[in-house]
């Protein structure tokens, strides 16, 4: 990787590139699933390349290649020079900078059971068996499992001097029973929707999640759906369990806080933010008790947003973005910081591959948990709807107006959890929402969540997020909105 | 791009490698641009080459996929070995049927030198010109120009010996002023054919109509949707044509095959070979695509299927291989992938002039499924979004929020235009027409 690297940097410099940076990437996964009992899925892939991001004429340029010969990486090198002076043609000013040292280091999660050394024999025992008992439970249409598996060796080296190598080992599984019936099709997802639970871990994780042991309840629960009642239309207060307030905090929190898209770089995508350069220290995002972070720090957790160093070859910070009510940081880059007058960047700058130019994404987006217990916190509701994991998810293209919808919810009435109740959806606008927050659980009911399907960018990237949430109270939310006529 | 001669090597290669019942072989090789703007200069300009070569092996019933990007020997043994273990670590798949042999397959032309070739520098100056003239009108404008070339082939040890190759074109324009923004965007497999100056002078028209919006209440509207807001809506529906959604029973359609559910206006197909359409005529297995009449006046006639999906349906279904399946093993079955509807002959103009009160709606985002079986989506307006007054476009209105059954929504379609190729954000591109649609609910308005 290191011959590799050089390569690509001296060609990008000798063409007249006044910075350059190369991400060489060995990407592995392997997926296993199952369905209704018999294998859906068994694959694993490999791919390794290298990009090459250039900075010449005052614009950028990016160019991948998997062509690992001298030829081949210098022609991409050459390429990506040449792109970059293309850019120049629509130029307004010269691309600039917030300095970073160069940094000769090495990185990798720990973790104790490498994933891909465990036989699929094993990992696909264990999806069937959980797939099994599921099927035990009458009014169980369908049963699906999964594991996903990544390993990511990767070699940052840029143009000041960086070589920075880094190995990330990410797992991930989950169960889903479906019931379909009459007009209906119900279904409970564990640990969490989009493929379970996924972090920077080995298959100690998979173990930890005890599938087999919440089959039977996923199933009993997606059937339950049938008969349980109809989430009612007004305004109530909320209780949202931690891997639906984890995905409330990406969407009303991760995204607008992107620099690049405040800055109407992501306009004709994903849209822009309302979180304007004034709105910095100076807006209540929400109520006192909230306090959220952006921590990519291995200090934080082994979150699908962790890492050493991010993909411009900038440290893993901690960034506060909400300190008690008060929004005070965005996610930035080494040229976006320069706009709003930081001297480092905020070390957010991500790629999914060596095939995509890194851009600004979530690392862990956090929110700290509080002081309820969480029998307690039931206890003190009088009237409310407990909402548990994510069905839909929609919010508007500068991230105000949102709506969810999750799998199941609880009626709590006088401090206790009482009926089930389908279709549970709630609706609002992400300040008010957030200022509507008058209670957060504790650390014992704190979850690093992981969100292992974010996608941004063009062209399109999928990346890791990580959020720690735990679950939380909201007063006068509009709920019952996807299904009102 | 690989010969046809390099393509069978590889191929052979493997083949020389594998001691399996059957090996199969896919070799997808890309060579894809992107110029990217935002705030009327380029932030973003990449280019990327790759190519894969995915092995499936075939062991007694047992089947498995490998995938590399690399080609040497030693890669090669190792992704031929790493099927065969994988495949070996599972029991027996049933309704698994052998590999197919050679195959007649319709070709299609979609390869267009004009955008192979077309550069880097090609695709600035174009950009260029449209963030000059979004600064001469005071607007922003940011989007992306993206051209590139794709060769997939599928070969197996039955003889099986297929390739398609197709270049692609788009770009995608959205202007903005400081209170309204429009939007616009084409693709097709020839850049001749797209036309980067009209588009964002459509996109900037759109938002300088819209500036200054008011706020219509939510509620019921005539709503008419331009192709790319119904084709992000439709797109929601192209799995639960498949024979496996079916038998998942997590379909739509289930029950409500030969059901009138639609408006009689609604006819519904699948068709590679439609001259609006692109993508291989032939599936995952190497079966040729072939067309299927998915709705044929507002009722649900027939779904897709993959060959060992088709032996598994009820008999009722009269089932059989259509050309459709996924590459094996797969959990999904089979999609169709080239929607065509039955458009109509009501311009845009007559649309909005037969409507007494309406909204104009040029595009939607972040469509989700609220509810799969009343197939009731949920998302945005954005991008131009107009009021419409006694047949005429009285301004720009704040977006909404829509939670709309589709299903419902296609028994409420009064008028359409013509077919066209629309490219939105949700769904693959797909030939739809703009439509007229009454009883559309937008549940909330946003502030913006």
């Amino acid at each position: 990787m290191q011959d590799w690297a050089d390569w690509a940097l001296d060609t990008a410099k000798s063409r007249g590139a006044t910075y350059a940076d190369v991400r060489v990437m060995d990407i592995r996964h392997r997926n296993l699933s199952t369905k209704n009992g018999q294998v859906g899925n068994l694959s694993e892939s490999q791919s390794l390349g290298l990009g090459v991001r250039a900075l010449a004429s005052g614009s950028w340029g990016f160019a991948a290649t998997d062509r690992l010969t001298r030829e081949g990486i210098s022609a991409c090198a050459a390429e990506a020079v040449s792109i970059a002076r293309a850019s120049a043609l629509a130029k307004l000013h010269d691309v600039v900078m917030v300095p970073e040292q160069a940094y000769i280091d090495t990185w990798q999660n720990p973790y104790v059971k490498d994933p891909f050394r465990i036989s699929m024999e094993r990992q696909l025992d264990h999806l069937l068996a959980a797939d099994a008992e599921m099927r035990k439970v009458k009014g169980v249409t369908l049963a699906e499992t999964s594991m996903a598996f990544c390993r990511i060796e990767q070699l940052f080296a840029s143009s000041i001097g960086s070589r920075i190598h880094q190995t990330k080992v990410q797992s991930g599984a989950g169960i889903v029973a479906t019931s379909f019936a009459g007009t209906e099709i119900q279904k409970r997802s564990y640990p969490n929707s989009f493929g379970g639970q996924h972090m920077l871990a080995g298959y100690e994780l998979v173990e930890s999640l005890d599938l087999v042991g919440n089959a039977q309840r996923v199933g009993e629960e997606a059937v339950a759906l049938h008969s349980a009642i109809q989430c009612p239309e007004g305004t109530k207060t909320i209780i949202l369990d931690s891997s639906q307030l984890g995905l409330q905090i990406h969407e009303s929190i991760g995204h607008p806080i992107e620099l690049d898209r405040v800055l109407g770089m992501e306009a004709n995508f994903a849209g822009m933010s309302f979180l304007t350069l004034e709105k910095l220290n100076t807006l209540k995002y929400g109520s006192d008790i909230v306090n959220v972070v952006a921590d990519a720090r291995l200090a934080h957790g082994p979150g699908l947003g962790t890492f050493g160093y991010d993909d411009e070859g900038v440290p893993a910070q901690c960034t506060d973005i909400i300190k008690n009510g008060l929004f005070t940081g965005y996610l930035s880059n080494r040229e976006t910081a320069v706009s709003i007058g930081l001297k480092r960047s905020g070390g957010t700058m991500r790629t999914e591959s060596w095939n995509r130019l890194p851009i600004i994404r979530m690392t862990n987006i956090s929110i700290h948990p509080g002081k309820w217990k969480y029998d307690d916190l039931i206890a003190d509701t009088d009237d409310a709807i407990y909402m548990e994991t994510n069905r839909s998810w929609s919010i508007d293209d500068r991230r105000y107006h949102f709506q969810f919808s999750t799998e199941v919810g609880w009626e709590i009435k006088g401090g206790k959890k009482g009926r089930m109740i389908k279709h549970p959806s709630y609706s609002g606008i992400t300040t008010e929402f957030w200022n509507s927050c008058d209670a957060i659980c504790s650390r014992d009911h704190w979850t690093l969540w992981g969100t292992p399907n974010c996608g941004k960018g063009q062209p399109m990237q999928t990346m890791g997020t990580g959020h720690g949430a735990a679950p939380a109270r909201f007063r006068k939310v509009k709920v019952g909105v996807a299904f009102a006529k | 791009m690989l010969t046809q001669s390099e393509l069978r090597r590889i191929a052979e290669r493997v083949f020389k490698l594998s001691d399996a019942d059957e090996t199969e072989v896919m070799i997808d090789a890309t060579s894809d641009a992107l110029t990217r703007f935002a705030n009327n200069t380029i932030h973003q300009n990449v280019a990327e080459q790759g190519l894969t070569i995915s092995v499936r092996t075939v062991f007694d019933g047992r089947t498995a996929r490998a995938t590399t990007n690399r080609t040497d020997d030693e890669s090669l043994a190792r992704v031929v070995a790493a099927s065969a273990t994988i495949a070996k670590s599972q029991a027996k798949i049933p309704h698994m049927l052998p590999m197919p042999g050679p195959q007649k397959i319709q070709r299609v032309a979609r390869f267009f030198d004009s955008t192979a070739n077309f550069t880097a520098q090609d695709r600035a100056k174009a950009v260029a010109r449209v963030c000059a003239a979004s600064t001469k009108r005071k607007q922003t404008v940011a989007g992306i120009f993206t051209t590139g070339a794709m060769q997939s082939a599928l070969v197996n040890s039955k003889g099986l010996f297929l390739s398609h190759e197709q270049t692609r074109a788009e770009f995608s324009v959205t202007v903005l002023d400081p209170d309204s923004s429009g939007w616009q965007k084409a693709n097709s497999p020839d850049v001749t054919k797209i036309f980067p100056d009209a588009l964002a002078d459509r996109a900037a028209e759109k938002s300088q109509a819209s500036r200054k919006p008011t706020e219509a209440p939510p509620g019921h509207y005539a709503v008419i949707l331009e192709p790319a807001a119904v084709l992000d809506l439709v797109g929601f529906l192209f799995y639960d044509f498949a024979g496996t959604a079916v038998l998942d029973q997590r379909s739509c359609f289930n029950n409500r095959m030969g059901k009138q559910v639609m408006g009689p206006n609604i006819t519904i197909w699948d068709d590679v070979y439609h001259p609006l359409q692109t993508g291989a005529p032939f599936d995952g297995e190497g079966l040729p695509r072939q067309k299927v009449l998915l709705v044929d006046r507002g009722t649900p006639r027939n779904l897709v299927y993959a060959r060992a999906t088709a032996k598994q349906m009820p008999s009722e279904f009269k089932a059989r291989a259509t050309g459709h399946g996924f590459p094996l093993p797969n959990e999904y079955g089979e999609a169709p992938m080239n929607l065509v509807f039955e458009g109509g002959k009501a311009s845009l103009d007559e649309m909005i002039a037969s409507t007494p009160r309406g909204i104009l709606v040029t595009r939607l985002w972040y469509i989700r499924e609220v509810d799969p079986y009343e197939k009731i989506l949920t998302g945005m307006t954005r991008d131009g979004t107009f009021l419409i007054e006694g047949g005429k476009l009285a301004g720009g209105i704040r977006n909404f929020r829509f939670n709309q059954s589709v299903i419902e929504m296609l028994s409420n379609v009064e008028a359409m235009g013509p077919s066209v190729r629309a490219a939105g954000e949700e769904s693959f591109e797909m030939v739809v027409p703009a439509m007229k649609v009454n009883n559309f609910h937008f549940s909330e308005v946003t502030k913006f």
